[in-house]
């Protein structure tokens, strides 16, 4: 198989089969999800807070104060990642036109200057995590492979197309393709593993933020 | 024959060429091969006793493409030159003789030349079925295998003898293959496009010419010198493609603008060859120049690596219907699931035997 057999494989059948599975795998997480329910809270709630779930999901997003001296490394470096993650996910042109592609959706893209730094930034945030993940003893105990496998999967795109774009190590036919694989097995991983808090972060935080509005300790 | 002919350096002096045109030549050659300008006085020494190798060129499953493109090499360019400098014994298409005349002529040229002719074909070769494609009732397969057995190398120019092109485009009808699918124990070289570059084709014929030997190929037969860089890497248009700027129709306002051609299937990030430095037509310009991308037609499979206009980054199948069926799907089985898990927290709540203070009591 040459190289670009290997990247007609993954923009065909390879890209159907993963789109597919996270199709399936999200739908199937969300009914199961929203289906389990919780137990009826019969307690009079303490204190009426409406939009206290609203106001987690903003309020969660935002640093807590103490973050920067508690864990500089989680801060910086988990604002930087998802960040430079997004910035290259959906203002990369040729992201753009993958979206156009199977939605018909597109918006004006970012030079690749830009969406080089972004990469980097993201890239580099990965690696920071990682070493402190592994270099604070709370964290590695807290540990386990899925948290592992996140990350290679989140690494791995980022990485090909990092030496896709720069023509850097292979061939970039073949930096291409390992880039397109990579993101799918992505797609595959993510409605079964944790990277699942991207479809879901924002439920959870409103519920969050809801059930302890109404416990009293409103946001 | 090999024995009697003048040495091309004769053949330029009987032409009136001169020395100094001789040495211009040579010059050309060099860099036409992007050899060192400190490489002309060997090349000049060489092609001084050079004899003008026999060329024994076949034509299979091919459309002509290839020799219409070698012949665009000609007047009054160097590659001219270069061609009068080989005795193509056997051509289809540009010899006069056809028939029993014509193969004898391919005959005559390999006994006399064995070892020492060089081979070029276009074409792929079928392997479903001799009579798919014969010449003078001999089959494709025999008459290369033939053939080869005698060359010092073989050439192997287009898409379809490099690497099957159309006719092995799925679903292959002819079973057809590359040259170097059959032909193991000689040099190949590849020169894929469909057609290639005229002076990318007389370009390595002179190589052989001058050095007795192919030039230096890379990992899939090609030779480094036209076929290292992508087209992407080269394109002129390239600094558009870096601001983000995409030509969106081939009308509109970025089209006009010369703005990169991405957007409308550019395969130049995925394809290797020379068109963006060597250009067509003598050096006047090439695909991308004229306002459309590149196909991809020196490229492995390029008919099968999905839409011509599609940018290489969008799905190469409509993938919408599946991914809806697998939504679906993954509604349905959700459903099933929620549908088990409370079932299993009914069964759970059924089970569950209340028990009193007076019956702990009564267990004390
Ligand atoms: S026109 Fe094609 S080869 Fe040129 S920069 Fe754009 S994508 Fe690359
Ligand atoms: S620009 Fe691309 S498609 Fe056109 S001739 Fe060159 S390699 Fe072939």
């Amino acid at each position: 198989m040459t190289p670009l057999e290997l990247l007609t494989w993954a923009r065909g059948p390879g890209l159907s089969i993963a789109l597919a599975i996270c199709a399936f795998g999200i739908l199937l997480r969300l009914f199961e999800i929203f289906s389990l329910g919780r137990k009826a809270d019969l307690s009079k709630a303490r204190e009426h807070s409406p939009g206290s779930g609203w106001r987690t999901i903003l309020s969660r997003s935002l640093p807590p104060p103490g973050l920067m001296k508690r864990a500089p490394v989680t801060y910086i470096g988990g604002y930087v990642f998802h960040l430079g993650f997004a910035i290259t996910l959906f203002f990369f042109v040729p992201h753009i036109e993958l979206v156009r592609g199977l939605t018909g959706l597109s918006w004006p893209g970012l030079p690749t200057q830009v969406i080089d730094i972004s990469a980097v930034a993201g890239l580099l945030a990965l690696i920071a995590v990682l070493a402190s993940r592994l270099s604070n003893p709370v964290k590695r105990l807290l540990s386990g492979f899925q948290d592992y496998l996140a990350w290679l999967l989140t690494f791995l795109p980022l990485a090909t197309g990092y030496l896709a774009f720069h023509h850097l190590l292979i061939d970039y036919t073949l930096a291409l393709a390992l880039h397109i694989l990579s993101v799918e097995l992505l797609l595959v991983a993510l409605p079964f593993t944790k990277l699942f808090h991207t479809v879901s972060v924002f439920v959870s935080r409103w519920y969050n933020g809801d059930i302890f509005g109404r416990k009293g300790v409103a946001s | 024959m090999a024995h009697d002919a003048p040495t091309i350096a004769e053949t330029l002096r009987r032409q009136g060429i001169s020395r100094r045109g001789f040495l211009k030549f040579c010059a050309t050659t060099a860099s036409l091969m992007a050899l060192p300008p400190s490489m002309v006085p060997a090349i000049a020494a060489a092609l001084e006793k050079a004899r003008r190798p026999s060329v024994i060129w076949l034509s299979f499953q091919e459309c002509t493409g290839c020799t219409e493109s070698l012949t665009r090499s000609h007047t009054p360019s160097i590659e001219g030159l270069i061609l009068e400098q080989i005795s193509l014994d056997y051509h289809h298409t540009l010899q006069a003789a056809s028939g029993e005349a014509a193969e004898a002529a391919r005959e005559a040229a390999m006994r006399e030349n064995h070892g020492k002719y060089l081979l070029v074909v276009d074409g792929s070769i079928p392997l479903g079925n001799a009579g798919y494609s014969t010449i003078a009732g001999i089959s494709n397969l025999d008459m290369l295998k033939e053939t080869a057995a005698g060359a010092a190398a073989v050439i192997a120019v287009g898409s379809c003898a490099a690497y099957g092109g159309l006719p092995a485009a799925l679903p292959n009808p002819t079973g057809a293959v590359p040259v170097s699918a059959i032909i193991k124990d000689k040099p190949v070289m590849n020169v894929p496009g469909c057609p290639p570059i005229p002076v990318v084709i007389t370009g390595v014929l002179a190589h052989f010419l001058t050095f007795a030997a192919l030039p230096e190929l890379d990992d899939r037969g090609r030779p480094k010198v036209f076929y290292g860089e992508s087209i992407h890497d080269r394109c002129y248009r390239r600094p558009f493609y870096d601001q983000g700027k995409f030509a969106e129709t081939f009308d509109d306002e970025g089209a006009r603008k010369g703005w990169c051609l991405f957007k409308l299937g550019c395969k130049g990030p995925v394809t290797y060859n020379a068109c963006a430095t060597t250009k067509w037509n003598q050096g006047v310009s090439f695909p991308i120049q004229s306002g459309h991308g590149c196909i991809g037609c020196s490229e492995p499979g390029f008919w099968d690596m999905g839409p011509l206009y599609k940018p290489l980054s969008m799905p190469i199948a409509p993938v919408q219907m599946m991914v809806g069926a697998a939504a679906a799907g993954g509604a349905i089985a959700g459903t099933a699931m929620a549908m088990r898990n409370r079932a299993a927290k009914k069964a759970a709540q059924a089970a569950h035997q209340k028990v009193t203070v007076d019956d702990l009591e009564k267990a004390k």
